[in-house]
């Protein structure tokens, strides 16, 4: 009776101890331009509350996550003496882009059931359920995805990038590299106690090629009979002036 | 200088690309050949996706290619009822190679074909250029001079025989054509003129005096490439326009130089140069084929098996 007294006053307390997260981002929005040599971004925020800090110590989990699309790996096998794509499994959902940044080791923050709800760790991120039956160790071509791509800083697992003052004000730089696609970043804030999530706050980043680059880009999706042409004009142009300029250099000097 | 190139959505070098086309450019000038069987490869070891890099240096050759059909015109050394023909052929070889290209790239086997394509056809023109041109050397210095040999092989056999005046030939058209279309399927996959190929195929096949041999190549290159960068254009979205440009300023300024350092060198010497790089090439693309790669595993466009 008295347990259920003690729950019931804490379900009634929790409106008053909910953390919120008051969010600030040096930029929503990362411009593709044609001299583009990668981005970074500066999540930072405060924690607004209206009790008391509980005892447990607070940590902050954020995570940018580019767009998702399926993709396939490929596994490379000795064929008649020379490498050739052989196995292959489809992943339903992979991230281009995902960084997670945590104010201390993950598993120490997070526990796995919520990092299953959340789907916080890189992990988890990637979904991925039908391999075919003739490909026994589908993890190892998940690994494989994981590991190329923190490899060229498309994966990050930044633990202890978050810095956490007073338990209140927070703060990372998320490094984007140069070959960023375009689309829309989701960015989440995640609040956690003991490794339960007790507090989520989700943004976008807007990745977008500017000027010459977008139109570049959506000429050649939209009308690739025109960009054809057009790139066959500008070619011939630019050969054909360059070595005119180069003859007419030649004649005067 | 970094740039972010917009199809294929990587950010290079600009001074790489440039210094690339440029040294591209300075063989092609000193050799007289169009480069894109060196180029593409480059272009694959700098991290260029293949699928871009291929079509990308079809649109480079049709440039590189229109100023020296020009002057070819100028001086008339272009047959053009045999550039038609082979141009035909081209035409359809080109059809059929994308068609492949984008069936093995479903596949996820494009890198391999194109690979295995170039390790083919690198190691066998550099090979018989190699000993084409010890061959010449030799002779040179012992003396001797080759009889020229008056062909009569089964080639003048066929039917649908045809005239052309310009190369002062009365031949069936089916081997040009065949030329033509071999040459086009290797354009679409390969990324490349075929002007390696098909002008020995002029020479020794088809029996045409060598001073129209150039410029008729040239004539049904730049229409076989404009052909196959419209057709990756619009069916794989590959050609990257600021790749192509970047690449071709610098081969142009290349080309000028090398054409410089050719004329100061004897043409056996310069064979043989060519043929040691077409084998270096060959070997150094060989070797990732055959050696254990140090990631076995790759990403690739869903919806292939």
């Amino acid at each position: 009776m008295l347990r259920r007294l003690a729950l019931l006053i804490c379900l009634m307390a929790l409106p008053a101890t909910a953390e919120e997260v008051v969010l600030g981002l040096s930029s929503d929005k990362v411009r593709i331009t044609a001299t583009f040599e990668g981005s970074e971004v500066l999540v930072f925020g405060a924690v607004k509350r209206e009790a008391a800090i509980p005892d447990e110590p607070l940590d902050v989990i954020v995570t940018i996550a580019g767009p998702s699309m399926p993709l396939t790996m490929r596994r490379k096998e000795r064929v008649l003496g020379i490498w050739v794509n052989t196995d292959a499994v489809e992943i339903d959902e992979a991230p281009s882009f995902y960084a997670v940044a945590t104010t201390r080791p993950l598993e120490q923050v997070l526990s796995n059931v919520e990092d299953l709800r959340h789907r916080v760790s890189i992990n988890r991120a990637i979904r991925s359920v039908g391999a075919p039956a003739e490909v026994a160790d589908a993890q190892t071509f998940t690994d494989a995805l994981i590991r190329i791509r923190k490899k060229n800083q498309s994966y990050q697992m930044l633990e202890g990038a978050v810095a956490l003052d007073e338990q209140t004000l927070f703060r990372t730089a998320i490094e984007l590299p140069a070959n960023l696609t375009e689309g829309s970043y989701q960015t989440r804030i995640l609040l956690t106690r003991g490794g339960e999530v007790v507090s989520q706050f989700e943004t976008a980043i807007e990745v977008r090629k500017v000027g010459l680059e977008r139109w570049i880009y959506t000429l050649s999706r939209e009308q690739p009979m025109i960009y054809g042409l057009m790139s066959l004009a500008i070619a011939i142009a630019a050969g054909w002036g360059a070595s005119a300029a180069f003859r007419m250099m030649r004649q005067n000097g | 200088m970094q740039i972010y190139l917009p199809i294929a959505e990587v950010s290079v070098n600009a001074f790489l690309l440039l210094g690339l086309g440029g040294m591209v450019g300075v063989l092609s000038g000193m050799f007289g050949v169009g480069g894109g069987f060196l180029m593409t490869p480059l272009l694959f070891f700098i991290g260029i996706p293949p699928a871009v890099a291929v079509a990308t240096e079809a649109n480079q050759i049709v440039a590189s290619s229109f100023s020296g059909v020009l002057a070819h015109l100028r001086r008339k050394t272009v047959d053009l009822r045999m550039g038609t023909v082979l141009l035909i052929g081209g035409l359809i070889g080109a059809g059929i190679g994308v068609v492949v290209f984008n069936y093995l790239k479903s596949m996820g086997q494009v890198d391999l074909l194109v690979k295995l394509c170039y390790v083919l056809f690198l190691g066998v023109i550099g090979g018989m250029m190699f000993f084409e041109s010890l061959r010449a050397i030799r002779q040179t210095r012992s003396g001797k001079v080759v009889a020229k040999r008056k062909k009569h092989n089964w080639i003048h056999g066929l039917p649908f025989k045809m005239r052309f005046r310009t190369s002062g030939l009365y031949i069936s058209v089916i081997p040009p054509v065949l030329v033509g279309i071999s040459v086009g399927i290797l354009a679409a996959i390969m990324g490349v003129g075929g002007g390696f190929i098909m002008v020995p195929a002029m020479i020794y096949l088809l029996g045409m005096p060598t001073k129209v041999v150039v410029g008729t190549s040239l004539f049904q290159i730049i229409f076989v490439t404009a052909f196959t960068t419209m057709l990756h254009a619009t069916t794989n979205f590959t050609v990257d326009v600021a790749l192509a440009v970047l690449l071709l300023i610098g081969g142009v300024i290349g080309a000028q130089i090398g054409t410089q350092i050719g004329t100061k060198m004897k043409a056996e010497q310069l064979r043989i140069l060519l043929a040691m790089m077409v084998l270096a090439v060959c070997f150094k693309l060989a070797f990732d084929l055959l050696l254990q790669p140090s990631e076995l595993y790759s990403i690739g466009a869903a919806g292939g098996h």
